[in-house]
């Protein structure tokens, strides 16, 4: 360990509020135990915090105060803590954290215990480095106690801790009950970067092992004795309810054993799936679609387009006489954008195992948001919180679904009904049609050009549902949601901008909600659409035309010049390949975006075929993303969110009619295939600053890079997602 | 009562012989390796070995699989190929959330076996059935190549 310059962190009451006695019932990744097991208590565990434990045996136990659902947190939050710790990842046990957002919440999250909005490293960089060096500290003390020595003398390291002078050695397992007894250091200090061994390296993910070989536990996977399986059906029109049903076609099957019902869905309980899938399909239901049942995307968006028009919008940025140097330039250009509904479509279906009693209520999920799971779980119960157990487990993809508890609210709410433990789970096609969707939005920009085609003022107006307004009523001030303006303005330095918003809702009971990106993703589309736009107005290259918008000081800059070297963004763009159609088109787009404490650039290349089938051939990404964890979790988490970001430039939309989704599977709710994905290509620009977030950048900009690729390909420019080139 | 191999090892399961394999692996025979994604095979999660062929689970029933051998994620790692398919999987971190992962492996497992060297192109056929939302394709194409060039085959 070097001793140069370290910095140092107080250690706060929040990190070291001591666990309780009762442990979180953890699942082990690395042991891939197939069922949720009590943690075994120890004659005398060392805990510290509420991340670590260490027992007499020497095992490490770590609580993962984030959720795992593929962006690899399990592995970053394990190496934050290992690296002040000083314990061999190999060793480490991982348990999920239980609903306790006064121990796990994320101080990134407005204190919340929530995984989302790419914050998870933001907020645990200092935690979860000052939990590992408190708690080596103390068994560092402990073992100089011991031997009779200045702790200054002595080091720690894979779990051992070690006196220079003598040699002697003892691990920390031999330590726990001595340590357990000292007092927590007041201030600790951490690594400097340059001492880090783990933070920065390349790490081989530890959820990996069991991911490959079947033993990983997601919520779907919970077995528990004496369990049956319910298929659910929720009235397809949103608001609507549930009128009437003979149960009798499903009671008669085999292995069906009930019916239940709420005001809105209904639920066949059977010995096993196919039962119950099997008697849902049976019935013949009869629903009261109510007020919804009208509803239609065109409707949605005719709305939209009316609040363009609307004089009392919520003012986000207002700066410069943005009305007047409209009126006075002497070129303005003008554009409408629309953005659709999309569905999270996470390959895990919705599901969630509730054992109900009188005494508790004991729910197995996945959830990116355990204390609401706990809420949820409540209201539909009607205990108290202490009663209810929540029991988290890998997420088999959130991109933002799981961070709702409609699903949690709804099994307990049918629970009601039933006996012993019950396994509800989603059909794909209730998935796709009762998720909640992000939203549809319609953005207009204005914007004030001179002679040059540079820009003297711009601005945006985002018209859409305001998710913010639903789930944090409280952040939602004056009419502005700020998650739905997020980088409405892009990272650039305009002479004057205005940027505002007007909510309006899509209809009564279809609520909307986070989808990967957030914010940044509807707006990096219509922002960097709309600049490419005014690029190709002046007559200049879309980077030359970025380049001279951005500060002079923006780390952007260093990310876009970046880019554009490795894509060779100036060289011609080779003809199609062989396999495509005569007359097929290539093309080459820009985009940027600084958003979750990172910024980033890419460049697509796409393939327009005379049949109108879009190809994204290639994208380049640059990011300088602060200090970097893992570094192949970065690469990991780039590619793939480029990935899921290029289906919903190029297909992704859920439409309504009749107040109810149209999209029931894949085959109508199309995802990229691995035939169709892009070759990727992830620079990292090495940064000292504090790190920021990866897992949803990519999506955010790729979309609009492929966008512009398509109208450089095809001179026509879409205002409208997903793509169609017509 | 349909009786086959499962696994390496006979089993009588008692369920009614139109059941997809699916739930009678998962929620009979207790295996939950093998995922449910669709129910219609679009995505490809349910893949398992029928007789080393791959197949979607959710439309094959079970009666389709009565006197062959089933072979699923929990055990495919048993066999050369599968071994080296999922210790590339752990070499390239493929994974991301994993949902999806026991149906691309089971896909690479049966390609592999047909096919030790394959192409980029046989690759897309082969996997294209396999949908991964997490968007971990570079990642799989790469496995199969290391997986392929550290042999596996018997």
């Amino acid at each position: 360990m070097s001793v140069a310059s370290p910095t140092t962190s107080t250690v706060s009451r929040r990190v070291f509020l001591v666990a309780g006695s009762a442990l979180a019932i953890g699942v082990s990744v690395q042991a891939g135990l197939s069922n949720p097991v009590q943690a075994a208590p120890s004659s005398s565990p060392f805990e510290p915090n509420a991340f670590i434990r260490i027992d007499a045996d020497g095992a490490v136990t770590l609580t993962m105060a984030r959720v795992e659902m593929g962006q690899g947190i399990y592995t970053a939050l394990s190496m934050l803590i290992a690296e002040e710790l000083e314990v061999p990842l190999s060793r480490v046990r991982l348990q999920h954290a239980p609903p306790d957002a006064a121990r796990y919440g994320n101080p990134r999250a407005g204190g919340g215990q929530i995984t989302g909005g790419s914050n998870s490293i933001m907020g645990a960089w200092e935690p979860m480095r000052t939990a590992g060096a408190a708690a080596r500290a103390m068994l560092v003390s402990a073992a100089a106690q011991e031997w009779g020595v200045a702790a200054a003398e002595c080091t720690a390291r894979d779990g051992v801790v070690h006196h220079a002078g003598s040699g002697r050695q003892l691990g920390y397992g031999h330590l726990t009950r001595s340590a357990a007894r000292l007092p927590l250091p007041q201030q600790v200090a951490l690594k400097p970067a340059g001492a880090f061994r783990l933070i920065g390296k390349p790490v081989p993910r530890l959820d990996a092992p069991p991911k490959v070989n079947g033993s990983a536990v997601y919520g779907i996977d919970v077995r528990l004795p004496g369990m049956r399986f319910a298929a659910v059906a929720t009235c397809p029109v949103f608001g609507g309810t549930l009128k009437a049903v003979d149960e009798q076609p499903a009671l008669a099957l085999p292995g069906v054993r009930q019916v239940v019902r709420t005001a809105r869905a209904l639920a066949v309980v059977a010995d096993h799936t196919w039962a119950a899938r099997q008697g849902l399909a049976a019935l013949t239901i009869e629903w009261d679609g109510g007020a919804g049942a009208g509803v239609s995307t065109a409707q949605i968006r005719q709305a939209l387009e009316q609040g363009l028009e609307r004089q009392d919008a919520a003012v986000a940025v207002s700066q410069g006489d943005v009305p007047a140097l409209l009126t006075a330039a002497p070129r303005r250009h003008s554009a409408v954008y629309h953005s659709p509904f999309l569905a999270h479509a996470a390959m895990e279906p919705l599901n969630c195992t509730v054992h109900l009693q009188p005494g508790g209520c004991d729910v197995w999920v996945g959830t990116q948001a355990p204390v609401r799971a706990r809420d949820a779980a409540m209201r539909a119960s009607g205990l108290a919180a202490e009663k209810i157990r929540i029991h988290n487990h890998l997420i088999g993809g959130g991109f933002g679904r799981r961070l709702e508890a409609d699903y949690v609210e709804q099994s307990v709410a049918l629970a009601r009904h039933i006996e012993g433990p019950v396994q509800f789970i989603w059909s794909r096609e209730e998935d796709i049609q009762h998720d909640i969707p992000r939203p549809m939005y319609a953005d207009q920009f204005h914007a004030a050009i001179d002679a040059q085609g540079r820009p003297l003022a711009l601005s945006h107006r985002v018209v859409g549902s305001s998710i913010l307004a639903r789930v944090a009523p409280g952040a939602f001030r004056n009419g502005l949601d700020a998650d739905a303006v997020e980088a409405g303005l892009g990272p650039y330095a305009w002479p004057a901008a205005r940027l505002d918003y007007v909510r309006q809702e899509p209809m009564d009971g279809l609520a909307t909600g986070w989808w990967r990106g957030v914010g940044p993703t509807h707006n990096c589309f219509v922002v960097e659409s709309f600049v490419d736009e005014l690029a190709v107005l002046a007559g200049q290259d879309p980077v030359a035309y970025r380049l001279a918008l951005l500060p002079a000081t923006s780390r952007m800059r260093a990310v876009l010049e970046q880019v554009a070297q490795q894509a060779q963004w100036r060289a011609p763009l080779r003809p199609p390949a062989g396999t495509s159609e005569p007359g097929a088109r290539r093309g080459r787009g820009v985009a940027v975006l600084a958003a979750f404490g990172s910024f980033m650039a890419q460049v697509a290349e796409v393939t327009v075929q005379p049949s109108g089938d879009i190809r994204v051939d290639r994208v380049v990404c640059a990011v300088d993303c602060g200090m970097v964890v893992n570094p192949d979790t970065v690469q990991a988490q780039v590619d793939g969110s480029i990935q899921f970001g290029v289906t919903a430039a190029l297909w992704g939309e859920i439409t309504l009619q009749g107040g109810r989704v149209e999209q029931s599977n894949f085959h109508d709710y199309r995802l990229l295939r691995l035939s169709e994905a892009p070759r990727v290509d992830v620079l990292v620009l090495p940064s000292t600053q504090a790190p920021g977030g990866i897992g949803e950048p990519g999506t955010s900009a790729v979309i609009a890079a492929v966008a512009n690729a398509v109208a450089a390909a095809t001179g026509q420019r879409l205002r409208s997602l997903p793509l169609r080139v017509g | 009562m349909p009786q086959f191999e499962l696994n390496g090892r006979p089993v009588d399961l008692a369920v009614v012989p139109d059941m997809p394999l699916l739930w009678a692996l998962r929620d009979v025979a207790g295996l939950t390796g093998t995922k449910f994604g669709c129910g219609l095979a679009l995505c490809g999660a349910c893949t398992v070995h029928l007789d080393g062929e791959p197949v979607r689970a959710c439309q094959t029933p079970v009666s389709a699989a009565v006197g062959k051998r089933v072979t699923t994620i929990e055990a495919v790692g048993a066999t050369p190929v599968g071994q080296a398919v999922q210790q590339a999987w752990i070499a390239e971190s493929v994974v991301q959330c994993g949902y999806c992962q026991s149906g691309q492996i089971m896909s690479a497992c049966a390609l592999l076996s047909q096919v030790p060297q394959p192409t980029d192109a046989q690759i897309d056929a082969a996997m294209s059935g396999n949908l991964c939302r997490c968007g971990t394709y570079s990642r799989i194409r790469i496995a199969i190549h290391r997986a392929a060039s550290t042999g596996g085959t018997p």
